[in-house]
């Protein structure tokens, strides 16, 4: 963990969020609860856990999508846990989301070029200075320029994944949440997709919150792991230590479960799993 | 997941607007309210008279040149009165289109994406309009505003409101759940301009065909309204003139006929063009006709006799053998599109095949063609597939469903789409149980008991009695594959198994596969883009391209050895041997034209 001596990007403290339950009186669903992770500025915290672990709540509330009933959220040195529409637009600039289906993730009534530019047409940008931004996304991407006239349909879906990409970099955010981004994706794909998400991080300096299921994923991309088991934190340390070395059981079972490539590699491990 | 493959390209000219266009009915019914709608606004024009002129010579009289249609019982012109009265339809219409709208969208809208107080109060007030009984509502209008046409129609407006609050409501909540929507919230959008950019563009069309239809409605009221005699006696409308024919039907019976034919095809245009809309907007692909589908069957068929022939390697054991398979889809612009092409594989007893490969490879389509489960419009033509002694091929769908149900087993993707929700896992395996044996209710429960222990589900009597929705994927697989293997199959051929489940869960399944694999002398085939999968339990993997196998090869040597330029390719995209934090491929990320 690189040693800061300045708060983090992003501190999230002792987070809970609970849904209310349909009907009258049912009391509410806890999601996660007291939940505290740290993303110092220019890194990647992963968060893997399986479905319904509470993983994607945690992005969802750091974003204003899910109702925080406790604890706190300070993003660059603002304290956002409740923040109003107000703050979030502003707030936008800085903090970004690129979510996991790349099909529901654009309006397919839009083009390219409006789906690009309305994040920057809210922030104010001149109309000039919007396309030419544009054109500097696509090719930070990788997409052709001729594609700001063309609708979300006509591109694959590893495409659409890129462009959600440059939705998200538009502003020149300071923490990208990546909610599954690679998940949908075949596997050439998403390996060129981490890619680019990395190539990003080198050049620009972004921080990324990456949720994912994957843990092959969240060992490649991130610097800091937090294991996420029934909407509680059950591991946190260096990606690498918790993949490889895991401490916490459900830790164990999960990197055990996770299949590898290798039959070699695999069989033997199933072999240690069964020893009849 | 292949199955996006045979799907029609729509190209963008392909819109909303110029596929009503070709609809004959939205044409036609189109055209007809074009013709009322100049009717009434060229009135003064087009009207012989006027249509409060009364001539006491004109009384009833008949069809003349002077009038075309002749008189009413007042001796006013038939003909203008009618061109008048579609004026006043047509503004009744308006005005109570315009009231529902104007009170049920903007409701709908802000209940559907505030949801909260607002939504519930909302719900109960139009549960009450609807409760309403709507002539005596506007009976209390007419006697408290007079019998101005303006009011009434208020009022009715009023009372079609909640159609459309409800509509907008469920296509906003719809809408709101898109990922589009989250997305717009996040990059700072106000609400105002998410509802107005992303949400009025999809709840507009609904609103247009509801309008059209309840326009039509709204016109019988108004013209009931005046022919019950509540409005003004003088304006010429439609009602009123039915009504004022009604009084002389026996000296005039062809009087009702005008304005009775009038109502009769504004009402019915209305109508037909909001279903026409609906046609277009909710449009399903034609499918095509079985007579069709065997021509272009027969035509693929003799193309690919006219290859040259792909030698296939079988061996004599071999359990299942596919020899030279082709599948294609017809596109609606008559070209075809082949999405499996040549494909020749075995699997022998108590072995493992797993087809890999990724999105668009045609592996799934693979599969379905072995389990003979295309869809209609697609073709499949094949050198051979053979299970055992039995030729697939020249089975008919009775005897197919036969060998379906009896040797060859299948394993769905997505278990929970495949467990009717309305029935309990018990009833339905019973169900399945009894189809291909004769076994008494009992007798089937037993056995659905002992296959749910088989596959080690841990409370086999709570499963039995359990519906869908009350268990997790895990067991739903588990069930899935107690089904398959209740007639013990020779062949398994499971379809993304686990791709749906997490992986702990993947792992038991995996396990269970495996267990009853060695236990049956199965011969299992296993569809997956997953090459963690392949290494636990393959023992030979066929990698799919582009609808073509380009190797297939024992597990070990293929991944020690891949000969293919594509299989290392598709190795070298695992993360599992690259450095964290390093680029994967070579080369610049920022191409992304082997994408597309």
């Amino acid at each position: 963990m690189p040693v800061t001596t300045k708060a983090p990007l992003l501190e999230v403290h002792e987070l809970r969020v609970e849904y209310p339950r349909a009907g009258f009186r049912r009391g509410s669903f806890v999601a996660i609860d007291s939940m505290s992770v740290r993303v110092p500025a220019g890194t990647t915290l992963g968060v893997v856990g399986e479905s319904g672990s509470g993983k994607s709540t945690l992005g969802r509330a750091i974003l204003g999508l899910a109702p925080i009933t406790h604890g706190g959220v300070i993003f660059d040195g603002r304290e956002i846990t409740h923040a109003d529409a107000r703050t979030r637009r502003a707030l936008s600039a800085d903090l970004q989301v690129v979510f996991q289906d790349p099909y529901s993730s654009l309006n397919p009534a839009m083009t390219i070029e409006a789906i690009l530019a309305e994040p920057l047409v809210a922030a104010g940008t001149s109309r000039a200075a919007a396309r030419a931004r544009l054109t500097e996304l696509l090719d930070i991407v990788g997409l052709p320029a001729d594609s700001l006239a063309r609708l979300p349909r006509e591109f694959s879906g590893g495409q659409r994944q890129r462009i959600a990409i440059a939705r998200a970099m538009a502003r020149e955010p300071k923490l990208v949440v990546c909610d599954e981004a690679v998940s949908a994706l075949d596997l050439s794909t998403q390996a060129r997709v981490l890619d680019l998400l990395l190539d990003i991080q080198a050049q620009t300096g972004v921080a990324y919150l990456f949720i994912t299921h994957d843990l092959d994923v969240v060992r490649h991309v991130s610097d800091e792991v937090v294991v996420v088991n029934r909407g509680a934190i059950v591991e946190r340390g260096p990606a690498a230590q918790v993949v490889t070395n895991p401490t916490d059981p459900y830790t164990r079972r999960l990197v055990e479960a996770s299949p590898i490539a290798d039959p070699v590699a695999q069989r033997a491990r199933r072999a240690a799993r069964h020893p009849t | 997941m292949t199955g996006s493959t045979a799907a029609p390209v729509r190209t963008p000219s392909d819109h909303v607007v110029r596929r009503a266009l070709r609809n004959p009915t939205v044409v036609v019914s189109g055209l007809v309210l074009l013709l009322v709608v100049a009717a009434a606004v060229l009135a003064p024009l087009l009207a012989p008279h006027s249509p409060t002129e009364a001539v006491l010579d004109d009384v009833l009289a008949p069809p003349s040149a002077d009038h075309p249609l002749g008189g009413d019982s007042a001796g006013r012109d038939v003909l203008s009165r009618l061109l008048w009265g579609a004026r006043t339809s047509l503004l009744a219409g308006l005005i109570a289109i315009v009231t529902a709208v104007v009170v049920g969208v903007p409701a709908g809208l802000v209940a559907g994406y505030r949801s909260g107080r607002f939504d519930a109060v909302a719900g109960w007030v139009a549960s009450v309009l609807l409760a309403v009984p709507g002539i005596v509502a506007l009976l209390v209008v007419v006697s408290a505003f007079g019998t101005a046409m303006p009011p009434s129609m208020i009022a009715l407006g009023v009372l079609l409101s909640p159609a459309f609050f409800r509509l907008t409501r469920s296509t906003v909540v719809n809408v709101r759940a898109e990922l589009y929507v989250d997305a717009a919230r996040v990059a700072g959008i106000s609400p105002v301009s998410i509802v107005f950019r992303h949400i009025l563009s999809v709840v507009a069309t609904p609103i247009i065909i509801q309008a059209s239809l309840s326009a039509g409605v709204a016109i019988i009221v108004q013209a009931g309204l005046a022919f019950l005699g509540i409005g003004d006696s003088l304006a010429p409308s439609w009602g009123a003139m039915v009504n004022d024919a009604y009084r002389s039907n026996i000296e005039a019976p062809l009087l009702t006929l005008w304005p009775g034919l009038a109502i009769g095809i504004t009402v019915a245009a209305l109508a037909l063009l909001g279903s026409g809309l609906s046609d277009v907007v909710n449009r399903t692909d034609a499918v095509q006709s079985p007579r069709r589908s065997r021509r272009l069957a027969a035509e693929a068929a003799a193309e690919v006799a006219a290859a040259p022939k792909v030698e296939a390697r079988t061996s004599d054991e071999a359990t299942l053998v596919v020899e030279d398979l082709h599948v294609q889809y017809s596109r609606q612009d008559g070209t075809r599109a082949e999405v499996v092409k040549g494909v020749s594989f075995h699997v022998d007893r108590g072995e493992c095949l797993g087809i890999v490969g990724e999105s668009g490879s045609g592996k799934s389509q693979t599969a379905f063609s072995v389990l003979g489960l295309l869809p209609p419009e697609a073709v499949r033509v094949a050198g051979a597939i053979r299970l055992r002694e039995l030729d697939l091929l020249s089975l008919g769908e009775r005897s197919l469903n036969h060998i379906r149900s009896s040797r060859l087993a299948y394993v769905p993707q997505d278990p929970m789409s495949n467990l009717d929700p309305a029935y309990t896992i018990g009833a339905q395996m019973v169900e399945t149980i009894r189809a291909h044996e004769r076994l008494s209710r009992r007798a089937a429960t037993q056995r659905a008991r002992a296959l749910l222990e088989r596959v080690l589900i841990v409370d086999p009597d709570k499963a039995l009695g359990s519906y869908p929705h009350e268990i997790s994927g895990g067991m739903a697989q588990r069930v899935l594959i107690a089904m398959a293997i209740s007639c013990s199959p020779d062949v398994l051929i499971a379809d993304e198994p686990t791709t749906a489940l997490d992986v702990t869960v993947q792992q038991e399944v995996l396990d269970l596969l495996r267990e009853l694999q060695r236990d049956l002398d199965l011969a299992l085939v296993i569809v997956t883009h997953n090459l963690g999968v392949v290494a636990d339990i393959c023992d030979r993997v066929a990698v799919m391209k582009d609808g073509r196998l380009v190797e297939t090869r024992d597990v070990f040597d293929l991944s020690a050895a891949p000969q293919h330029p594509y299989t290392r390719e598709l190795l070298g995209s695992t993360l599992s041997n690259v450095a964290p934090r390093t680029r994967i491929g070579q080369g610049s990320p920022s191409t992304a034209t082997t994408e597309a």
